[in-house]
C-alpha cells in the first residue's frame, strides 16, 4: 500500500484525469471546452497509454477522418490538440487512494499517488484503460522471492549484470536488445525463447544470431518454468521444451513477456464494478460515486464497445456533468469548437 | 447459440452461450469468464486471452489449431505456450464449435 506522507504538498486541481491514453488525453480537450483545466497522471513515463506502450507502430483504422494512423501518431496529435488547454502532466505516478472530503469541508476528493503526491479536486476522471501497464509476470513458484533481487523485468543499471551468468527470457525487441547489450559484459548470457522465430527488428535478430555463432551468447529453445535458488539468490533457471525440462545455471534472470494491464488499487475505490470494469451510466459516465467518472476501456455499460472512438464520446458527455461540480451554480452552455469562445481564446494565446 | 465451455485452472467449468460470428474471447468476456483478460479488446495485441483448445478436436477440426502469424508472434508474450495454444480473440464462433472445451491457463500476465 502507498505510504502517503502527511506533509506532502497538496495540488489543487479542477479535475484529475487518471490515465494519459488517447481517451484521457481527449478528456483534457473536452474538459477544457467547458472551462476546466486538468491535471493528468499516468504510471508510464510518457503519454499515449496502451497505444504507445503496446502497439506504437500498429496502424489504427477506425479513428474518424484518419484512414490510417499509428498508435504513436495518434497520441502525438492528441497532445497537439490539447496543448492549448495546458494540462499539467504527472508521469510515473499511480493513483492509490481516493478519499472523499465531507461536504462541510468543501466536498470533493483527495487522490494520493504511490509516490505521495496528493491532489485535491472536485472531479476525478478515471481513464485508466485496462489499468496500469506493467510487465507480465510468469506464473512461477516463489517468483516474489527472487523479484528485484535476481529476477528483473527491466534493466536499470547494466553494470549490475557485469561478470554474471544471465538468462534473458523472451523473443521480442526488449529481450533481444538487452541480450545483445549485456552479453559482452556477462560471464555467460543465455537467450531463452520458445521458437526459432523472433518478433523483433530483423537487424537485432541477425546480430543475435551472429553473436551465438561467434560463441558470445547462447540460445536455447524453451519456455521458463521454474527458478532454482534460495532467499532470492538465483542458481539456475528451469525451462521446458517439447516435454523435456532442463536447467540453465544463472545468477540473474531478465523476463521480457510484454506488458499487461492491472487495475490495482483503483478497483478498491468503492465504485460499483462489473466484471472487472467500472460501471457507469451512459448519460454522463459518472460512476456510483458522484463526482468520479470513468471513460474509455475501463468503464462498462450495456452495449459498451472498447473503441477509442467510444471513449472520445464518453469524454464529451462526462465534461458536461463535470462542469456542474467544478462551477456549481453556473450554467454551462454547450459550444461547438468552431464557435467556442473558450477555445478561440486559448488558441490565440498559443 | 453455440455452447462453449471454458475450464478454469481449478477445473471449474463455465458454460457460455456464444453467438455465431463473435469471437471466443468476446463470448468469454460477455459471460465474465475469469482469466480471459483481453486487455486490448480483440486486437491481437496483448496475448491476455490465451486458451488451450481441447486436443480431442484435432482430428475433427484441425484448422482450430492453426495459428496465424500475428497470433504466433503475440504468443511469445504468453506463458506455457503449448501446441494447442490459441488466442481466443482469433477464433470466430461457428455452429461446428458446439460443445468445444477450452482450458484457461493459470495466468495471463
Amino acid at each position: 500500500m502507498a505510504q502517503v506522507s502527511a506533509q506532502a504538498e497538496t495540488i489543487h486541481a479542477q479535475a484529475l484525469v487518471i490515465g494519459a491514453g488517447p481517451v484521457g488525453l481527449f478528456a483534457v480537450f473536452e474538459l477544457g471546452m467547458v472551462g476546466i483545466s486538468a491535471h493528468v497522471i499516468d504510471i508510464l513515463p510518457h503519454a499515449g497509454g496502451q497505444c504507445v506502450e503496446l502497439y506504437p507502430d500498429k496502424p489504427i483504422f477506425d479513428i474518424p477522418a484518419q484512414p490510417r494512423i499509428s498508435g504513436a501518431e495518434l497520441a502525438e496529435r492528441l497532445l497537439q490538440q490539447i496543448a492549448p488547454f495546458e494540462p499539467t502532466f504527472h508521469f510515473n505516478e499511480s493513483a492509490q487512494v481516493l478519499e472523499r472530503i465531507p461536504q462541510e469541508e468543501g466536498g470533493g476528493f483527495i487522490v494520493s499517488t504511490a509516490s505521495g503526491k496528493r491532489f485535491r479536486t472536485p472531479v476525478v476522471v478515471v481513464a485508466a484503460g485496462s489499468g496500469a501497464i506493467v510487465p507480465k509476470r510468469p506464473p512461477l513458484k516463489r517468483l516474489e522471492e527472487f523479484e528485484e533481487k535476481s529476477v528483473f523485468y527491466a534493466v536499470r543499471d547494466p553494470e549490475q549484470f557485469r561478470g554474471r551468468r544471465i538468462v534473458v527470457a523472451g523473443g521480442g525487441d526488449s529481450a533481444l536488445d538487452w541480450a545483445i547489450e549485456l552479453a559482452p559484459h556477462a560471464e555467460r548470457l543465455t537467450l531463452l525463447h520458445r521458437r526459432q522465430e523472433f518478433r523483433a527488428a530483423p537487424a537485432s535478430v541477425e546480430r543475435m544470431r551472429q553473436m551465438v555463432e561467434a560463441g558470445q551468447m547462447d540460445f536455447r529453445l524453451g519456455q521458463i518454468c521454474g527458478l532454482v535458488g534460495e532467499n532470492g539468490v538465483l542458481q539456475a533457471v528451469q525451462a521446458r521444451h517439447q516435454g523435456e525440462t532442463f536447467e540453465i545455471p544463472a545468477d540473474a534472470c531478465l523476463l521480457f513477456f510484454g506488458l499487461a494491464g492491472r487495475l490495482g488499487a483503483l478497483a478498491q475505490w468503492g465504485f460499483e464494478m462489473q466484471g472487472g470494469q467500472i460501471a457507469v451510466n451512459t448519460e454522463n459516465f459518472e460512476t456510483s460515486i458522484p463526482g468520479v467518472f470513468a471513460i474509455g476501456d475501463v468503464c462498462t455499460y450495456p452495449g459498451k464497445l472498447k473503441l477509442i472512438l467510444s471513449g472520445f464520446h464518453e469524454a464529451a458527455l462526462m465534461a458536461q456533468k463535470a462542469a456542474r461540480y467544478v462551477f456549481p451554480g453556473r450554467h454551462v452552455s454547450f459550444e461547438h469548437s468552431t464557435s467556442s469562445t473558450i477555445l478561440a481564446k486559448k488558441l490565440h494565446q498559443g | 447459440m453455440v455452447r462453449i465451455v471454458f475450464i478454469d485452472p481449478d477445473g471449474k467449468r463455465h458454460e457460455v452461450d456464444a453467438e455465431e460470428g463473435m469471437t471466443l474471447m468476446e463470448a468469454a468476456v460477455q459471460n465474465m469468464v475469469p482469466g480471459i483478460d483481453a486487455d486490448c479488446g480483440g486486437g491481437c495485441a496483448c496475448a491476455t486471452c490465451h486458451v488451450y483448445v481441447d486436443p480431442a478436436w484435432q482430428e475433427k477440426l484441425p484448422e482450430l489449431f492453426e495459428r496465424n502469424e500475428a497470433e504466433e508472434d503475440m504468443l511469445d508474450f504468453a506463458f506455457d505456450v503449448r501446441e494447442n495454444s490459441r488466442l481466443s480473440c482469433q477464433i470466430k464462433v461457428t455452429a461446428e464449435l458446439e460443445g468445444l472445451e477450452l482450458q484457461v491457463p493459470e495466468q495471463q500476465g
